[in-house]
């Protein structure tokens, strides 16, 4: 939205008058209100149709199709720049990773519409994390070229402070700029997202061993390079750590060579391939680098921690004061990590809480969230059927 | 496809699965059981446990990763007579 002192313009409308209007008055450095009753700026007579219809301007506009392709353009550029506020169906994405960025680089492709893209990882750490994120050159332009296209939309070192809603959904969210200020951006949809998590329930009900690690503030299970964990057990791909899709490709591969070689049957040479993982280990330690999640630790009172349950952080908290600073009581008496979810979304940020409310120096030393079978809920239907087979 | 969702007759595309069905003809998937606000199903890939919706005849299915079939009768809060 506008900043103070700048005047505020309402377009009704977003066909040919609009769209022209419009244009003139973001050249004069306005950021104006385009209101259109369409799912999609055009207007009547150059009406755009759903996504995904297949007929080209030239079918649907015959000789006007240049013009309704310039109006449509100038329309989707100045929206993708953050130069108008269009109120159709738009989402703001907000978190941290480079998630964000392909998520809203995907959107707009599919026709959809991206307010806004808040990262809280600050640009100093961005850059920070270069020299990791240099493991992978091609990947790393690929996903800075994507922000590039983001342009305005994009803003980094965002403080976030409360989504606005009403009785259908989100209106608005409210945040502040890397420089403090305090920010409105209005939208329909928003999209939180910091980062992906290992999937290691089965490895900890397996009895393996796990390591607090620094860079990721959690814990993960401890496998040699090969991905070997215990007796009899190998972990690859996400169920060991986040290293995206090539590096689980590699990773399999490697457990498998390692299996092998245990079982004293011949295996393949893995040398390239260990060399290989080594290099997606080095990116995603930039990643972690360039793009940490915020501290959980001061998150207001009012926030609501377990969303399985609605347990807020001022309850999570009593739990603490009543009982200390470890993660499974806190579970046992404040139900943290106990819903369907068993943890999955709510441990990180509660185990920083916990630690922080006890004065532990890290979230490490509040512990470690047990895993409990089931890891997937079963009916138990599916388990007489065993039974009865 | 046809199902029928709280009772009315709701309409359906072949490879829907019970989460995008509802969600196309609903505003929301489900009642929340701990809270006075509605859910949308939250991670999509059957790790959150956020998505499961009754059926008339008692078993709970996760709409995320549960196809929909023909003429299922699906409920976005809990029957009457639920615990």
């Amino acid at each position: 939205m506008s900043g103070g002192g700048t005047p505020r313009v309402v377009v009704v409308g977003a066909g040919p008058a609009g769209i022209r209007a419009a244009q003139t008055l973001v050249a004069a450095g306005l950021t104006p209100i385009v209101i259109d009753e369409a799912e999609r700026a055009g207007g009547q007579i150059y009406r755009r149709p759903p996504p995904g219809f297949m007929r080209s301007p030239e079918t649907l506009y015959d000789s006007e199709a240049s013009k309704a392709v310039a109006l449509h353009a100038a329309f989707d550029g100045m929206l993708a720049a953050g130069r108008l506020v269009h109120h159709a169906r738009s989402s703001v994405l907000a978190g941290s990773g480079p998630l964000l960025t392909l998520l809203a680089v995907q959107l707009l492709k599919a026709g959809g519409e991206v307010a806004a893209v808040l990262d809280t990882s600050p640009m100093r750490r961005q850059l920070a994390g270069l020299g990791g994120l240099a493991a992978r050159p091609v990947f790393a332009l690929r996903g800075l070229a994507m922000r590039a296209r983001l342009a305005g939309l994009y803003h980094a070192g965002v403080r976030l402070d409360r989504i606005e809603a009403d009785e259908r959904g989100p209106v608005a969210i409210r945040w502040r700029d890397a420089a403090g200020q305090e920010r409105h951006t209005d939208c329909d949809a928003v999209g939180l997202g910091w980062h992906l998590r290992s999937e290691t329930r089965l490895a900890d009900l397996a009895g393996c061993d796990f390591a607090y690690d620094e860079s990721w503030r959690q814990w993960l299970p401890k496998a040699d390079e090969m991905g070997r964990a215990s007796a009899g057990v190998y972990l690859a791909g996400d169920g060991l750590r986040i290293l995206g899709a090539d590096a689980a490709e590699i990773a399999g591969r490697l457990a498998a060579a390692a299996c092998l070689q245990d079982l004293g049957l011949p295996a393949p040479d893995i040398a390239a391939d260990r060399r290989r993982l080594r290099r997606f280990a080095r990116f995603a330690g930039g990643v972690a680098e360039a793009f940490p999640w915020p501290a959980a630790a001061t998150l207001p009172d009012e926030t609501v921690i377990c969303r399985c349950e609605g347990v807020t952080a001022a309850e999570l908290r009593e739990t603490v004061d009543f009982g200390g600073g470890e993660v499974n009581r806190a579970k046992s008496l404040g139900r943290v990590g106990m819903g369907r979810c068993q943890g999955r979304y709510c441990e990180l940020a509660a185990a920083e809480i916990v630690a922080a409310r006890a004065g532990l120096g890290s979230a490490r030393e509040a512990g470690r969230l047990r895993a409990q079978a089931p890891v997937r809920p079963a009916p138990i239907g599916a388990l007489l059927e065993d039974a009865d087979g | 496809m046809c199902f029928v969702l709280d009772g009315a007759e709701r309409q359906a595309l072949a490879g829907d699965t019970v989460l995008s069905a509802i969600l196309s003809v609903a505003p929301a998937l489900r009642h929340s059981e701990f809270g006075v606000e509605t859910r949308a199903g939250f991670c999509l890939m059957g790790a959150c446990q956020d998505c499961w919706v009754w059926q008339e005849e008692g078993p709970r299915i996760r709409a995320c990763s549960t196809p929909l079939t023909e003429g299922m009768r699906l409920l976005t809060d809990a029957p009457g007579d639920w615990p």
